[in-house]
């Protein structure tokens, strides 16, 4: 089992479809396949179905966040100084948009291999948070794409019962998202230390309120 | 009538009471407990309930499926945000006398958990506590203890006067207010007329009270 060759066959499959293999450098070695949001639904039914596939059991969907980051690289700018013209080296501050992953761990219990590890990336981390759900390929996936829309706030278009699992309705965070702000309630620390000694100081101080 | 003079009495075969000791006795002595479990804790309740460890001893066996018959509450586990409310509806819809013991490090402050987003830091932020119970979770014993503990609470307590319990107070609450589901977190985060933050000097966090490490 391939990814290379999985890859070239979903590629010759499913037209008009980006895959793209993210490497793994640990030791591990779980390569996975980064599909394009578009095409999700028919590479999946591809995985499941193909007779020397069948990945036919979805074990595990969890979440990632990947917030966006200032990155800075060196560009050589052609510029006029004491009348001659010299190429100055300048560093360039671009802002990285951040995007939410969702990723799909698949197993085929009929051909006795696995795992094979999907992934699906949304566009941004705001409006358009926005995946096809796999639950009409995988049922498994149900609750667990519950538990991502929940925790990290990926709208699975498709999904037939999208609704928060784990925390309550009128919850409008995303606690696993790296930017989360827990509540405020360090009112109590009886053996605070560290980044809770310093939580506990700024409640004391009505700082943190 | 004082103690000498009653065993003298009882020597005789004559047995004297009062209405407080006979009513005190007869409550202690039979403290059902509402049969709800919320976590690990749970587990040792149920141990402490069965042949081995044995409740019964204590009148404390029959657990009650409805608030309505049970005179204790015994808040086994970690209470989520999520789950709070229903306890505190819970204990609302207990009468009078009602006692709570809360069990394991979850319930009196969040244990584990306390830094997590979705616990409870202790459950007496929103309903009176009786007895806490320390443990992770805590053994059958400590569970014994503590309903031994409660019994002695019950056994003290006067039917008159200025100290007499709640149930007999008509201005003090049975019942206190539910939180509801907020946009961040539980609204109110604590109930201010019944919990008051323990007063810790944080300058003083790692160190003995000298100021030393």
């Amino acid at each position: 089992m391939n990814l290379e060759t999985i890859k070239s066959e979903i590629e010759a499959s499913v037209s008009g479809c980006r895959l793209e293999i993210i490497p793994n450098a640990s030791p591990s070695e779980q390569h996975s396949l980064l599909v394009d949001a578009a095409r999700a639904v028919a590479v999946a039914r591809f995985l499941r179905d193909a007779a020397h596939l069948r990945f036919d059991f979805c074990s595990n969907v969890t979440g990632v966040d990947w917030p966006s980051k200032e990155i800075s690289e060196k560009i050589k700018v052609k510029k006029i100084l004491d009348g001659v013209e010299q190429e100055v080296e300048e560093t360039r501050k671009t802002q990285s948009l951040g995007y939410l992953e969702a990723v799909y761990h698949l197993y085929s219990v009929e051909k006795k291999h696995g795992p094979f590890v999907l992934r699906l990336r949304t566009e941004d981390r705001e409006n358009r948070a926005h995946l096809p759900s796999l639950t009409p390929v995988w049922r498994s996936a149900e609750f667990q794409e519950r538990e991502i829309f929940d925790l990290f706030g990926i709208h699975f278009d498709g999904h037939p019962d999208l609704r928060r699992i784990l925390m309550w309705d009128e919850f409008e965070d995303h606690p696993m998202r790296r930017d989360y702000v827990e509540p405020n309630d360090y009112e109590y620390e009886p053996t605070a230390h560290d980044e809770v000694l310093q939580k506990a100081k700024q409640h004391q101080n009505g700082v943190g309120c | 009538m004082d103690e000498p003079l009653k065993i003298a009495l009882r020597k005789q075969g004559i047995f004297t009471t009062t209405l407080q000791e006979l009513y005190n006795w007869g409550r202690k002595n039979s403290l059902w407990p509402l049969n709800f479990g919320l976590a690990c804790c749970a587990i040792e309740m149920i141990a402490t309930t069965m042949a081995r460890y044995d409740m019964a001893r204590f009148g404390a066996e029959v657990f009650r499926p409805s608030p309505r018959q049970a005179d204790l509450m015994i808040v086994a586990g970690t209470v989520t945000k999520k789950m709070a409310p229903q306890v505190i509806r819970l204990y609302n819809q207990m009468p009078e006398p009602k006692y709570v013991i809360s069990m394991g490090a979850c319930a009196i402050s969040g244990g584990p958990f306390k830094q997590g987003y979705n616990v409870l830091k202790g459950i007496d932020r929103y309903i009176p506590v009786d007895i806490y119970i320390p443990g992770c979770p805590p053994r059958p014993e400590a569970l014994i203890d503590a309903l031994m503990a409660l019994q002695k609470k019950i056994d003290e307590q006067h039917l008159t006067g200025a100290d007499r319990p709640r149930h007999l107070n008509l201005d003090t609450p049975s019942e206190f207010p539910v939180p509801q589901f907020g946009a961040h977190d539980l609204e109110p985060s604590q109930n201010p007329e019944i919990w008051h933050p323990p007063l810790v000097h944080i300058s003083l966090a790692g160190k003995d009270e000298s100021g030393n490490n």
